[in-house]
């Protein structure tokens, strides 16, 4: 049976993973390298690296630091952050990235995710989006709007249609950022992950609002969420407590969700 | 569960290890660097190989792949690489190992844009029931190993590894499949026959239990464990 994914999700700033919240006020944690060790050896299913920075100082990724996290990391390592073309995209992939995530550029110019597609196959690309609450109006039925460029700009998208036209365009996974809910710790928006999970059929990543292991179950219960994004609740000093990643999927398995097993011996 | 009982012996010949060298073709659309730092991780003396004059000192070789079985078919061909391929390893015997793609054109033909693959090995490749599951699959799935080979030495008879496909292989020769696994349909992910190896899961990103194979490829590449 396909298991349901944790995925560790990090900023990275100058090479740091910091940790913000509501995309402002950065502490920084250790280097990505260092981070990335770690949760790979606490037996993360995934990792998802965002290059916070690179797309606002119009910049190219920082592909030392991908190459650096490639070398420790054998689960699959998504980067995303400044990506502009199909060039970009190469040079990730030639880094040691396995998949590639878009977010604000795809709005912008969404033929990017139908070149990727093509020219990668569609699992490299993840959609990423950033959706926010709004008045259910008839430009936005779903009540929830599409924001880039860091949550700063409302683009008059609706959530669900961007999505559908993603899987159409051939994006391989959808990962919907609850902006209301990220750095809340008080658990994913339900509502958004549900009925994009019901309206496309590729699978769907949930993140923002994680801060305890029973948020993990509850969305992987009530929606049809594949994966899970968990950030602040690995890492961050300013929660009251930190879980490893045993700690979370002891607490799935406990609500009957599959995950990956645990293995005793994890070295090779 | 039963534990598959095979020990190795550790490698020790520091004189082979300087010749023996595993090769990964690099076609430029694959996950040829993942498959490398896996391999550096093992110390496993490995290299990309981008031509296929360099394909005649390597003792093992591994074809990764991502994206689909056209464009995979379309890279090898451009790039001169399936005259030497068929010479290595179905005449000379090297051992070879196919990851997700690079398992999907061993096969006669493939459902995805049509495409008349290697044949290596009889049968063909099928895209998942939609109507069932979310194509693509992507996460780790159950392994069930059916048969016992020194390739998965050291490994229980199921184990999780990471899958992302939209395809999937279905052998004429029951014999040459080595494990199962269910996603809308129980498929066939991984085959051992001869030298030939393949896993539909991606063996460099799946862990300490992917590094496990990847070893033990290695090794039977080496000729020290078969």
């Amino acid at each position: 049976m396909l298991t349901k994914r944790l995925i560790a999700c990090f900023d990275i700033k100058n090479g740091m993973v910091t940790k913000a919240h509501k995309f402002q006020d950065n502490i920084d944690i250790d280097t990505a390298e260092n981070v990335a060790r770690r949760i790979y050896e606490d037996q993360i299913d995934e990792i998802i690296f965002y290059d916070i920075t690179a797309s606002f100082e119009k910049r190219k990724i920082d592909l030392e630091t991908v190459r650096k996290v490639a070398k420790h990391v054998f689960v699959p390592f998504t980067v995303g952050g400044g990506i502009r073309n199909l060039d970009d995209m190469y040079e990730v992939l030639k880094a040691g990235a396995g998949k590639i995530s878009i977010d604000s550029m795809a709005v912008r110019n969404p033929g990017i995710i139908r070149e990727g597609a093509m020219a990668f196959g569609r699992q490299c690309i993840v959609l990423s989006m950033q959706v926010k609450r709004v008045e259910k109006t008839f430009r936005i039925p779903s009540g929830y709007e599409i924001a880039i460029d860091g949550a700063r700009v409302f683009t008059g998208i609706d959530a669900v249609e961007w999505a559908k036209k993603g899987e159409e365009l051939g994006a391989g996974e959808i990962c919907v950022n609850s902006i209301d809910q990220d750095g809340t710790h008080s658990g994913y928006d339900i509502e958004i992950t549900s009925l994009i999970s019901r309206n496309v059929n590729i699978p769907v990543i949930a993140s923002g609002g994680a801060g305890k292991p029973e948020h993990v179950a509850e969305v992987f219960t009530k929606t049809g969420a594949s994966a899970a994004i968990i950030s602040s609740m690995l890492y961050s000093p300013r929660m009251d407590r930190n879980y490893s990643v045993k700690e979370i999927k002891d607490k799935l398995v406990e609500y009957k969700i599959p995950v990956r097993p645990w293995i005793e011996n994890y070295n090779i | 569960m039963l534990r598959m009982v095979l020990f190795l012996n550790p490698v020790n010949s520091s004189c082979e290890r300087s010749v023996f060298m595993i090769g990964v073709i690099d076609y430029k659309a694959g996950n040829a660097p993942s498959v490398l730092n896996a391999l550096h991780k093992l110390n496993v003396p490995s290299e990309l190989i981008s031509s296929p004059r360099d394909i005649s000192t390597v003792k093992g070789i591994i074809l990764p792949g991502v994206g689909s079985a056209g464009a995979t078919m379309d890279s090898l061909r451009k790039m001169g690489f399936l005259d030497v391929l068929e010479e290595k390893v179905l005449n000379d015997g090297v051992p070879f190992l196919g990851i997700c793609i690079g398992l999907q054109i061993l096969f006669d033909h493939s459902e995805e844009g049509d495409t008349e693959c290697l044949g290596w090995i009889p049968g063909n490749v099928r895209r998942f029931p939609e109507d069932k599951v979310r194509v693509p699959q992507i996460g780790w799935n159950e392994v069930k190993f059916i048969r016992n080979h020194a390739v998965i030495s050291g490994l229980n008879e199921s184990e999780f590894f990471y899958f992302v496909n939209s395809y999937y292989v279905t052998s004429a020769n029951e014999e040459v499949v080595l494990a199962r696994t269910q996603y809308g349909v129980d498929f066939c992910s991984m085959i051992s026959y001869k030298n030939i190896f393949g896993a539909q899961f991606h063996i460099e990103k799946s862990g300490v239990m992917g590094l496990r194979l990847l070893k033990n490829f290695s090794m039977i590449a080496e000729g020290v464990l078969c």
